[in-house]
């Protein structure tokens, strides 16, 4: 037993969840900027190297990441991964999500030829479609759904792992499609709905004093094009609401599990720890925490005495030296602060499984280097 | 670092001697790359002595209150978060879209009774999150609003005003406001607040920074932005490389060690210490190596640069003073030319 205080967590055994056949669906989620994409690509590798059949589904990988992916060209279909070894009978497809597209199929798919085509000219729908800060998290959501949908029927894939969007905050990926789904279904839209119904329908105050302010601060000319969205679009409405549902019960499901990313920083980790207890809260379930660049060192020397040997060395014949110590008395700071600040994370959620993926010197951008991400993320240490 | 700092803030002068009248300083930067608390520095660096300074958060995370140890900010408030060694005030301030509208509705149109109804119906949440660009107009107004109290003479009235933006991949749509909502309002006082705080984005007053890390993505991002940006004819000010390491040794060392062939000899170690420390130190020139070459990248977008020194002990407020120092002496070096 060593001498730290804090009670160390649960490993994240990511090999144990690989091979555990029940797990259809991986989600991975985090803050922006911690490697979701590479921790989703790089699990999704080495799930299909073990022998599972695998799709990932991500959302803006980098750009020599996607090329060696294969997923480049955007066109919101997977493409089988080049380069994976085969020998336990796995596969890897990939594929990065085309927000517009995807809804411009929902679209499609639930209107007549129409009502569909004024609806995707609509100003409107161009705006949520495109810019909605929630549509991403939507769409994410959407496809996954399809993904899984073709899964069961098509036997192509046992395992779906899904990246989400780089959003503000990591909850918007469950919060965005309850909330899509509320605007577009909600109390207002009725209002303005029954509106555009006919003139005569509607006479309560409520409205008046609505379309009284919109074309006051608006102009005339918006609230028809809001009428027109309205009226186009009410034949998809309900589904709205009942996919959100569908894909939320997907998500709360045994066979989903949830991986959150984090980097051993103040920021990522509060976020984590958001994501982590409103998993909890729901009861979806957690497979753990993966923590991205966690520096460490083997060298049992402190930054005092790096520092005191330095001071002792001549600049002149141990400049290296004297670089190398500085260099080891930082890294040794580094790790003091974020073992800091991951037992403070870790203190209050010992049952949440953590993973620690080292720090490594150069960028994640092939096949080979996600390989090794791979093992970091399984290596039980 | 302290006795560096101290003699550092001996000989500094004025700041609004040394800096052009710059009241809005927008801060964006890819995820990840420490925007917030550059933000927050860099509000620190401007709120020299009897000056108010305030920083705008606008996604709803709390970061900049977070950096003080103090909880979320109110809504609406404009408390003061800091008071910086030199003798200035920072004031915070979380800008909520449907605050904004639900203000401006009140102000402009003395609406509020309106509005309150407006909000039961869920119109609020409607046109804050999907009205074709309003989201980005409210946000960017209520900065508007603040920035142009100077200039009315308010008592509330700060002498600059920084704004912790959304990230690179979204901030020239964020700030281009004219393009925004020229399929919301053709005509109207949505149309003219979007002008004016177009003209506002677009004047001298203005400038957008941009904080990256030396690596890929982020310097990638940089770039992208630094070109959509010109498109919008919004001035890019300084590009801060944020969490820049020292190191005095040359190209072909770090190379050698980079590579695995670098022998050290440290006095008391013995030759397994020395290796470990060999192959530590390898890492480190690695990255070193690919960090300057992306630096070179930095001065090759024709902005000026600024580095801020990675601090090994984190972030806190300290540290947020010590970083504001850096950018002080690096962005008034860079006017002085």
């Amino acid at each position: 037993m060593t001498t730290t205080a804090s009670a160390q967590p649960e490993v994240l055994d990511v090999d144990a969840l690989i091979a555990d056949l029940r797990v259809r669906i991986a989600v991975i989620c985090g803050a922006g900027g911690v490697g979701k994409t590479t921790s989703a690509a790089a699990l999704a590798l080495r799930a299909a190297e073990a022998g599972r059949k695998v799709v990932v589904l991500t959302i803006d990988p980098a750009r020599r990441l996607a090329q060696s992916l294969g997923v480049a060209d955007l066109d919101n279909t997977p493409r089988p991964v080049q380069g994976i070894d085969p020998t336990n009978g796995g596969s890897l497809d990939a594929m990065m999500l085309d927000m517009k597209r995807t809804f411009d199929e929902v679209v499609l798919a639930h209107s007549t030829a129409d009502s569909a085509a004024s609806i995707l000219e609509n100003p409107f729908y161009v705006a949520l479609s495109s810019q909605f800060a929630g549509t991403q998290e939507y769409m994410a959501m959407e496809k996954l759904g399809q993904l899984h949908t073709e899964a069961v029927e098509s036997g192509a894939w046992d395992l779906i792992v899904v990246d989400t969007p780089p959003a503000r905050s990591a909850l918007d990926f469950l919060d965005a499609p309850e909330h899509l789904s509320s605007l577009l279904d909600g109390r207002f839209l009725k209002v303005l709905l029954a509106g555009a119904r006919g003139p005569f329908r509607l006479v309560s105050v409520g409205f008046n004093l609505v379309a009284g302010a919109l074309n006051k601060i608006l102009g005339g000319g918006l609230l028809t094009d809001l009428q027109t969205f309205i009226a186009a679009f009410e034949a998809i409405f309900g589904g709205f609401r009942e996919r959100a549902t569908q894909t939320f019960q997907l998500l709360a499901s045994p066979q989903t599990t949830f991986l959150v990313v984090a980097t051993p920083q103040r920021d990522a980790l509060r976020e984590a720890a958001y994501f982590v207890d409103r998993l909890s809260d729901e009861g979806m379930p957690l497979a753990g925490v993966v923590v991205n660049r966690v520096n460490r060192t083997s060298l049992d020397v402190s930054a005092e005495r790096a520092l005191a040997l330095a001071e002792d060395l001549d600049p002149t014949t141990s400049a290296i030296e004297i670089a190398a110590l500085r260099q080891h008395a930082d890294l040794v700071r580094v790790i003091e602060n974020e073992q800091l600040l991951l037992d403070r994370f870790s203190a209050h959620r010992t049952t949440v499984p953590r993973t620690s993926v080292t720090a490594l010197p150069s960028d994640v951008t092939d096949i080979g280097s996600l390989r090794r991400v791979g093992a970091l993320l399984a290596d039980r240490d | 670092m302290s006795r560096a700092r101290t003699a550092a803030r001996a000989d500094r002068r004025p700041l609004s001697t040394s800096l052009p009248q710059q009241t809005l300083h927008v801060v964006s930067g890819k995820g990840g790359t420490g925007k917030t608390t550059i933000s927050v520095a860099l509000a620190c660096a401007l709120a020299t002595a009897g000056r108010r300074v305030l920083v705008c958060e606008v996604e709803g995370r709390h970061g900049i209150t977070d950096l003080f140890g103090r909880p979320p900010l109110d809504r609406a408030e404009e408390p003061r978060l800091s008071r910086t060694p030199s003798g200035g005030a920072v004031h915070g301030l979380a800008i909520d879209a449907e605050d904004a509208l639900l203000e401006y509705l009140e102000s402009f149109y003395h609406l509020g009774f309106a509005a309150k109804a407006l909000d039961r119906f869920g119109a609020m949440d409607f046109a804050t999150s999907i009205a074709p660009g309003l989201r980005d107009v409210l946000l960017t107004g209520k900065v508007y609003e603040a920035v142009r109290r100077q200039a009315k003479g308010r008592d509330d009235a700060y002498d600059a005003v920084i704004l912790d933006a959304p990230p690179t991949g979204r901030i020239a749509q964020f700030l281009n406001i004219h393009e925004a909502v020229s399929g919301l309002a053709k005509v109207g006082p949505i149309r003219s607040q979007a002008d004016s705080i177009n003209a506002m984005l677009r004047a001298p007053t203005t400038v957008v920074h941009l904080v990256t890390l030396l690596e890929d993505m982020p310097v990638t991002e940089t770039e992208e932005a630094i070109d959509q940006l010109r498109a919008t004819q919004i001035t890019v000010g300084t590009v801060i490389a944020n969490m820049v390491r020292s190191m005095p040794l040359s190209d072909g060392v770090l190379q050698t060690f980079a590579d695995g062939n670098g022998k050290l000899a440290v006095p008391g170690f013995d030759e397994a210490d020395n290796k470990i420390l060999a192959a530590e130190f390898g890492i480190e020139a690695t990255r070193t190596v690919d960090h300057r070459r992306r630096r070179a990248v930095l001065d090759g977008f024709g902005k000026p640069v600024a580095e801020v020194a990675f601090d090994p002990g984190g972030i806190d407020e300290n540290a947020v003073f010590a970083i504001a120092d850096q950018l002080q002496d690096q962005m008034q070096l860079e006017r002085r030319r």
